[in-house]
């Protein structure tokens, strides 16, 4: 397979605070790699360390063959090719819903206004939101805010998705609609870096696990490996814990468990 | 009464082209300064940041008197009006940029990380995305910088600016009724920014959304 990303030793450090700690993985294209742990662990940071959002201050990240680092003043460009997905949204508050996702090609890719508008409506409707095309984000529930957010990812047809934690702000009624929406892109092939704590999903399509603590990677595998046999102590302790919060990672996934 | 209405008139056109000039000068000067104060490097910020205390931390006849009288001794001399539209206009500055810079950090950083997520390019951000929001944001307060611009502007009757204040005087000095003369300049004052308000009022019911 072909490794669409490979994060090499990155780095990152808010004045003392090493906030990641010499991280290292590959993913491979039509993938899906979960990336978990306690919070503070550095996980959303990593993130922001992989599409240069933040970059690193040690190590590098190649997009294929590119480093990241050394492209300079074309870091924009490369960072669009990676659609991000926020744990609060961040939804453009002054735009509908349409605009929100027509904004990235239009002002980026510099595509003529009809053309956009046609890709943000392919978009838009694979996330089912195509009745909402005119709202305002304030307008909406959470769960439909994420599904636009996921759209306004799409619409920029980036080679991998990264997610920071795209569940976690919602009320548990509406995960399931973006867990829905995150399972079908896992279907389609599409790349994805996903932070999440929603262990049925990333048993589902996970092909990777890597578990995180206090910024570094504790412990890499399949999903398989870690529901069956994890082996680090810190591992164990912390998927115990998920499990008494939410219960077992089978329960709470009937919808994706059907959706198999 | 009606005899000396037709100076007012004049006086108070001169009052409104100080004013809505300065406000446009304080507006470029207020975004340029809020903007060099979040987004700009150390020495544009502390630019910005001194420029904003100088500002704020004296009076505006001072400054006034500076451009107007102190200029000239290095050589630089403007007219009465342009002295006082330049002196409005830096004041107007750089309240207005403590209006942007509040607007810009209560949009919050999402935006920005979204925006330059997407590839855009920080200026790009700015525009597309953090101004349009700030400036609707910014709107119900800068509406104060409205309405005080044409009641401060009539300092500029201290260096001999004609505008309405300074007219009144002149009529009065003919009349002499300053009772009845600054009644009417104070109501001619009222029904102005009364209608100015107004106006930004619609534009912000127009334009206002709710923050994420």
């Amino acid at each position: 397979m072909t490794k669409v990303v490979s994060v090499r030793d990155v780095w990152k450090h808010y004045g003392k605070i090493k906030v990641v700690r010499g991280v290292s993985f590959d993913v491979d294209e039509g993938t899906t790699t979960v990336i978990f742990g306690p919070s503070g662990a550095g996980k959303s940071t990593l993130l922001r360390c992989i599409n240069m959002l933040h970059p690193p201050d040690r190590g590098t990240v190649f997009l294929r063959d590119i480093d990241l680092m050394k492209t300079g003043s074309k870091m924009n460009y490369y960072r669009s090719k990676f659609g991000m997905v926020f744990q609060h949204f961040n939804l453009f508050s002054h735009m509908t819903v349409l605009d929100n996702v027509m904004i990235g090609p239009r002002v980026v890719k510099k595509i003529s206004r009809d053309q956009a508008k046609a890709i943000a409506l392919e978009a838009i409707e694979k996330v089912r939101m195509k009745d909402w095309c005119s709202h305002y984000p304030s307008q909406l529930s959470g769960g439909q805010k994420q599904r636009v957010g996921i759209a306004r990812a799409l619409a920029m047809d980036p080679e991998v998705i990264l997610l920071d934690e795209p569940t976690s702000a919602l009320d548990p009624e509406l995960i399931g609609e973006v867990l829905q929406t995150m399972l079908d892109l896992a279907k389609e092939k599409k790349t994805m870096i996903c932070v999440t704590h929603e262990m049925g999903f990333a048993k589902a399509v996970a092909s990777e696990m890597i578990f995180m603590d206090e910024g570094a990677v504790v412990e890499t595998g399949s999903s398989e490996h870690f529901f069956t046999n994890p082996v680090n102590e810190r591992t164990k302790r912390f998927l115990s814990r998920l499990t008494e919060l939410y219960g077992r990672h089978e329960t709470r996934n009937d919808i994706v468990a059907d959706k198999k | 009464m009606i005899d000396y209405l037709g100076d007012l008139f004049e006086g108070l056109l001169v009052t409104f082209q100080l004013s809505f000039t300065a406000l446009g000068i304080g507006l470029i000067l207020g975004l340029a300064a809020a903007l060099a104060r979040i987004y700009g490097n150390k020495p544009a910020s502390y630019l910005a940041n001194t420029y904003i205390e100088l500002i704020r931390g004296t009076p505006l006849t001072v400054q006034l008197f500076i451009v107007y009288f102190g200029l000239p001794s290095l050589g630089i001399l403007f007219s009465p009006t342009f002295s006082a539209i330049v002196a409005l206009g830096i004041n107007s500055g750089a309240y207005q940029a403590e209006y942007f810079r509040g607007a810009i950090e209560s949009i919050g950083g999402g935006q920005m990380e979204a925006a330059l997520s997407l590839g855009m390019s920080r200026f790009q951000a700015i525009v597309r995305i953090i101004l349009p929001q700030a400036l609707r944001l910014a709107l119900p307060s800068w509406s104060n910088e409205a309405a005080y611009l044409p009641k401060y502007s009539s300092v500029a009757f201290l260096v001999t600016v004609p505008e309405l204040l300074a007219r009144s005087k002149m009529v009065i000095s003919q009349n002499l009724k300053p009772l009845e003369v600054y009644l009417v300049v104070g109501l001619i004052y009222l029904v102005s920014i009364a209608t100015i308000s107004k106006i930004l009022d619609m534009v912000y019911e127009r334009y206002k959304f709710t923050v994420e």
